[in-house]
């Protein structure tokens, strides 16, 4: 029994070992962190560390990840199952890496953000951040895994720690809101699951022997199934993947989740773990069912569409700041999925970036209202009034994020956005102009946030106490409470790397896009699908 | 006169295959040495000599199974005129059996949780008072329950392995007879404890009568009670499909009844209630096996060529078996009632794998059944610790916030609970997955995805502990965390790690789960 377990690696030994070591550090740091529970400023500091080396690790994976090279890169596998033939194997491709890079940006950042958040009674630093960590880790193992059993296991497992994340740290209603998560989560991953071993039965009559659960093999063996059974496979990856990245109507759980989590893990779960459904939506259904994904497509614009109108208004009509930006994801989430399903390659280039950069323009704004809520103590858009008054940068930075999120041309989200429509428009023009709504009304949900907040005379009770009844307006030197200050040091040195790369990649996306560009082209391929724009003949 | 003689010759004592069956007969004979040590030994001495015999059995049993299973010919053997066959699937379902009635022991002979023990010494001496103090501190603790727990232990190996329906009646009450003693023999609530034995007992001397009718009607239509010959019977056209049909309704109710199979799960949630938790432990884990066993063995050797027109009906028993326990369970408000629940629902998952009625359908729920039992073990040990001063607390309130006073009680119980739930990287999840992936290659894919769901729907009642021993405030005079002596702590380590290694590293008990099909 004792034979010595086969690795394989591709793409240069070196670089497998580097995406390993990307995987296996955050668990490292969680562990460590996890026995600092004592101690809260040491735990800090040894999360910030791990997490800063853990970004330089991600930027060394993006160096060496070679845009034009393999579909996946940076592979490793060794046996797991033997007689259900699963793998333990990751790699990946530049839509992977752009997610993995993005997490790795975010975790330094909520955990400088974070620095001075008082947790609840009994809670400590070092449990929190550990399960930050560990969170990293897992969501970082479920972009990168490619065998199918593989990321499902780890598509489950990263429910836990952010069900302790919002059901230990959060707000009042957080008990119902951390299961509500999990419950939706982990129905739609079991369905997942249902179609997973379907995949699996099917390899396993068509190639005989035990079948297989490694992604690319199902790929090549699924492509040629008859479309009746790619459409039932197909229908449990996708509901996994709607409730995840959730597409209305099955997004009832994110504002409660987005609304009662602490604002650090609001950033994690929107920026990134939302994520995994849209990134499940490339990797998963239109590889491995395309003729499915062709025929359900429809039914998957109807929904994406349905959510950029439905969250937009919702998002308009919101008074509460945390449940606003859950709605605005909603119909964020409905363009990206508008971009992957009409499937044209500037759409889905759009799409993917899309996913990066309403990482940055959301996270930020996260941020951004959670720095105004540590001040006003409160998440009622009414309870503020020209802030920006006693606060001329935290506005500013409200400014930046906000314009980011509607998408303002030369804020990094204009870029997807535009992509996606004008991808978009030659093959669904109809789903896309309705979309064009959902930009109209950023600009309205955005920018009557930002006056409510930030202009007018200084009023509402967070700012100005109940002395002078709610609504009064005083003048600022007079009524402001004196605590409010404006951004410490901390704050900027946490928002500045979130607004440079918002500037930057609205100026010049070129980096993002060429990692970007061969794997969707790929997908594309896989698929089946030629461009639109290409098969008239050029532009 | 020389026909007599002629026949008198032929009658010779059958061949046995002591090697292959000794795990069996080691514990059945270490069941009447220990009823002779009851009979013998002085009071005091009793509770030494009884642990002893027990472990030492249990190991001695286990060695033996591992020796003869090294090298056991892969087509089983049959012994005792073939009413027993030791095949792979029997010597798998005995390994699980040995491993999990030695936790269940361990929780059994624990005296430290409960002052000697959780059995009742004598009826009349009221728990918590002086005499019952005094009692405790000299007599130590009452041992009938080791004798009967090894007569029930015989009786399942006997079950599983029975080859033929009447044997296998016999070994239904060989292990029910002893199951239905230790229910009534709580030293705490008694009344709850007294009326669990009767319920079962009742209950199941029903299925009992349901189950001998059974095979008087299969008897009937065969005219065999052997599984091979039922299904060369089954075979032919020309016999009544009424009396097969009756008869095997018959006999699988007597069969769904002890696996706790819903709807005939009702006396579960009373029973599992009432008896001492080790004895709930010992019951959920080591019945649940004999009586898949049995049902495994059942429909593959005798019903399989017939499965077109019964594989519906227990489609349906699946389906509410799991609503059932799903559904049932978010209501319980007792947390040793909610496992009962569970243990329902996993039932109808159990059964999804056991109607496929292929070799990775047996090995799955062969798989499932280790796995399952494992883990139960340990939870009904972590229940047992959960005290107040009338017992175990074990109604759900009074659970809440003990994360924060027992930390890593709360830890292995969340575990343990994800396992029930089947999260990833628990033994849960691989049961599952293998139970459900036999049941969709042999075409039962919407069967499949209503067990999925019910699965979620289980999961709530496992978060909604989780959620309350993490993130509610614990009361003022909340229950404590007895720490438990050695053999607590043993059952509960070898079953949460075990849930553990079989979730990380499933393969080898998968290999030996598979090794090979039953022999009839």
């Amino acid at each position: 029994m004792n034979h010595v377990l086969p690795v394989t690696t591709s793409g240069g030994g070196g670089m497998s070992a580097l995406l390993i070591v990307l995987l296996v550090l955050p668990l490292v740091g969680a562990g460590a962190v996890a026995l600092l529970r004592a101690n809260d400023r040491t735990a800090k500091l040894t999360a910030l560390a791990f997490s800063l080396v853990e970004l330089v690790l991600a930027i060394a994976v993006w160096v060496g990840y070679e845009p034009g090279g393999t579909r996946l890169q940076m592979t490793s596998s060794v046996e797991w199952i033997a007689s259900f033939g699963v793998h333990v194997s990751f790699g990946i491709d530049g839509i992977a890496l752009v997610m993995i890079a993005v997490i790795a940006l975010l975790v330094p950042v909520i955990i400088g953000a974070g620095w001075v958040e008082k947790l609840p009674a009994g809670r400590t630093s070092g449990g929190f951040l550990s399960l930050i960590l560990l969170q990293e880790a897992i969501t970082i193992g479920v972009f990168s895994a490619t065998d199918v059993f593989l990321f499902y296991v780890l598509f489950e497992i990263m429910l836990i720690p952010m069900y302790f994340l919002i059901g230990g740290y959060g707000g009042a209603r957080r008990q119902y809101a951390a299961v509500k998560f999990f419950l939706y989560s982990f129905l739609g991953g079991l369905i997942m699951l249902a179609s997973a071993i379907g995949a699996y039965a099917y390899s396993a009559d068509h190639l005989g022997g035990s079948g297989t659960f490694d992604w690319a093999t199902l790929v090549t063996v699924l492509k040629t199934a008859p479309t009746s059974t790619q459409v039932w496979l197909f229908l449990g990856f996708f509901l996994a993947f709607a409730i995840k990245a959730p597409l209305v109507p099955l997004h009832t759980w994110l504002p409660d989740a987005a609304a009662e989590a602490p604002i650090g893990v609001a950033v994690l779960l929107v920026g990134v773990l939302d994520k995994v459904g849209t990134f499940g939506f490339l990797r998963y259904c239109l590889p491995m069912f395309p003729a499915a994904s062709k025929q359900l497509a429809p039914l998957v614009l109807v929904l994406a569409v349905a959510g950029v109108i439905y969250g937009s208004l919702l998002a308009t009509g919101q008074r509460d700041m945390k449940r606003l930006i859950a709605y605005v994801s909603i119909a964020h989430f409905g363009f990206i999925a508008l971009g992957i399903f009409a499937f044209s390659s500037q759409s889905e280039v759009g799409a993917v970036s899309y996913m990066l950069n309403h990482s940055l323009a959301t996270g930020m704004l996260i941020l951004v209202l959670g720095m105004i809520i540590a001040r006003g103590g409160s998440t009622l858009i009414s309870d503020y009034g020209g802030m920006a008054k006693v606060t001329p940068l935290l506005g500013g930075m409200l400014l930046i994020a906000g314009l980011s999120t509607l998408s303002l041309p030369g804020t990094n989200s204009f870029v997807s956005e535009f992509l996606v429509l004008i991808g978009s428009y030659p093959r669904e023009p109809v789903y896309t102009v309705i979309a064009t709504v959902g930009m109209v009304l950023a600009a309205l949900y955005v920018l009557w946030l930002y006056q409510r907040i930030m202009q007018g005379p200084v009023r509402g009770t967070a700012l100005v106490g109940l002395a002078g009844g709610p609504g009064t307006a005083v003048a600022p030197e007079i009524g402001a409470k004196s605590a409010i200050g404006d951004l410490s040091k901390r704050e900027i040195a946490v928002l500045a790397p979130l607004v440079a790369l918002i500037l930057v990649l609205g100026v010049y996306p070129k980096p993002v896009l060429d990692v970007i560009t061969p794997s969707v082209g790929a997908t594309m391929t896989e698929v089946g699908f030629a461009d639109p724009v290409a098969a008239q003949g050029g532009n | 006169m020389s026909g007599f003689f002629s026949q008198a010759q032929q009658l010779q004592a059958p061949d046995v295959a002591y090697q292959a069956v000794l795990p069996m007969l080691l514990v059945l004979g270490a069941a009447c040495v220990s009823v002779l040590f009851e009979a013998f030994l002085p009071r005091e001495r009793r509770w030494g000599w009884q642990v002893a015999l027990t472990v030492v059995t249990l190991a001695g049993a286990a060695i033996s199974l591992i020796v003869y299973g090294n090298d056991a010919p892969k087509a089983g053997v049959k012994t005792f005129s073939d009413v027993l066959t030791i095949d792979r699937p029997t010597l798998f379902l005995w390994g699980t059996l040995l491993l999990l009635a030695f936790g269940a022991v361990l929780l059994i002979a624990d005296r430290s949780v409960e002052p000697g023990g959780a059995f009742v010494a004598q009826a009349a001496i009221r728990p918590g008072t002086l005499q019952d103090r005094v009692q405790a501190a000299k007599v130590g603790m009452q041992t009938e329950v080791f004798p009967l727990t090894l007569f029930a232990l015989g009786g399942m190996m006997v079950f599983c392995a029975a080859n033929d329906l009447l044997t296998m009646f016999v070994a239904l009450e060989v292990l029910s007879l002893p199951l239905y003693l230790m229910a009534g023999l709580a030293r705490r609530r008694r009344l709850l404890s007294q009326e669990a034995a009767v319920k079962y007992f009742l209950l199941g001397a029903f299925a009992s009568a349901f189950f001998l009718y059974g095979i008087a009607l299969l008897y009937g239509y065969a005219g065999s009670v052997k599984l091979a010959d039922i299904a060369t019977a089954a075979a032919g056209t020309n016999r009544s499909d009424t009396l097969l049909f009756a008869g095997m309704g018959l006999l699988v109710v007597g069969l769904l009844f002890k696996a706790s199979v819903g709807p005939f799960h009702t006396w579960t949630p009373d029973v599992y209630q009432g008896s001492p938790t080790p004895v709930t432990a010992f019951m959920a884990a080591c019945t649940k096996v004999a009586a898949f066993g049995g049902i495994l063995r059942v429909l593959m050797g005798a019903f399989a060529s017939t499965n077109w027109e019964w594989r519906g009906v227990l489609w349906g028993v699946a389906i509410a078996s799991m609503a059932i326990g799903a559904v049932l369970g978010l209501t319980q408000t007792d947390v040793k009632r909610m496992i009962a629940y569970s243990s329902v629902a996993h039932a109808g998952f159990l059964l999804v794998g056991s109607i496929a009625l292929t070799s990775k359908g047996v090995s799955g729920t062969l798989f499932y059944l280790l796995a399952y039992g494992l883990t139960t073990v340990a939870t009904f040990g972590i229940v047992s610790l959960v005290r107040d001063a009338d017992g175990e607390a074990s109604h759900l309130s009074q659970w809440a916030g003990l994360a924060k006073r027992s930390p890593i009680v709360a830890g292995v119980f969340t575990f343990l609970l994800l396992a029930l739930a089947g999260i990833p990287l628990t033994s849960g999840f691989v049961g599952k997955f293998v139970v459900f992936s036999a049941a969709l290659q042999s075409g039962m894919a919407p069967l499949v995805v209503v067990a999925l769901v019910f699965s979620a729907v289980a999961a709530f009642f496992y978060l909604r502990v989780i959620v309350l021993m993490y993130f509610s405030e614990p009361a003022a005079d909340g229950p404590t965390v007895t720490v438990p002596g050695a053999f607590t702590t043993m059952a509960i380590t070898i079953g949460a790690l075990a849930t553990l290694v079989l979730g990380v590293f499933p393969s080898f008990a998968l290999d030996w789960a598979g090794a090979g099909g039953f022999t009839f």
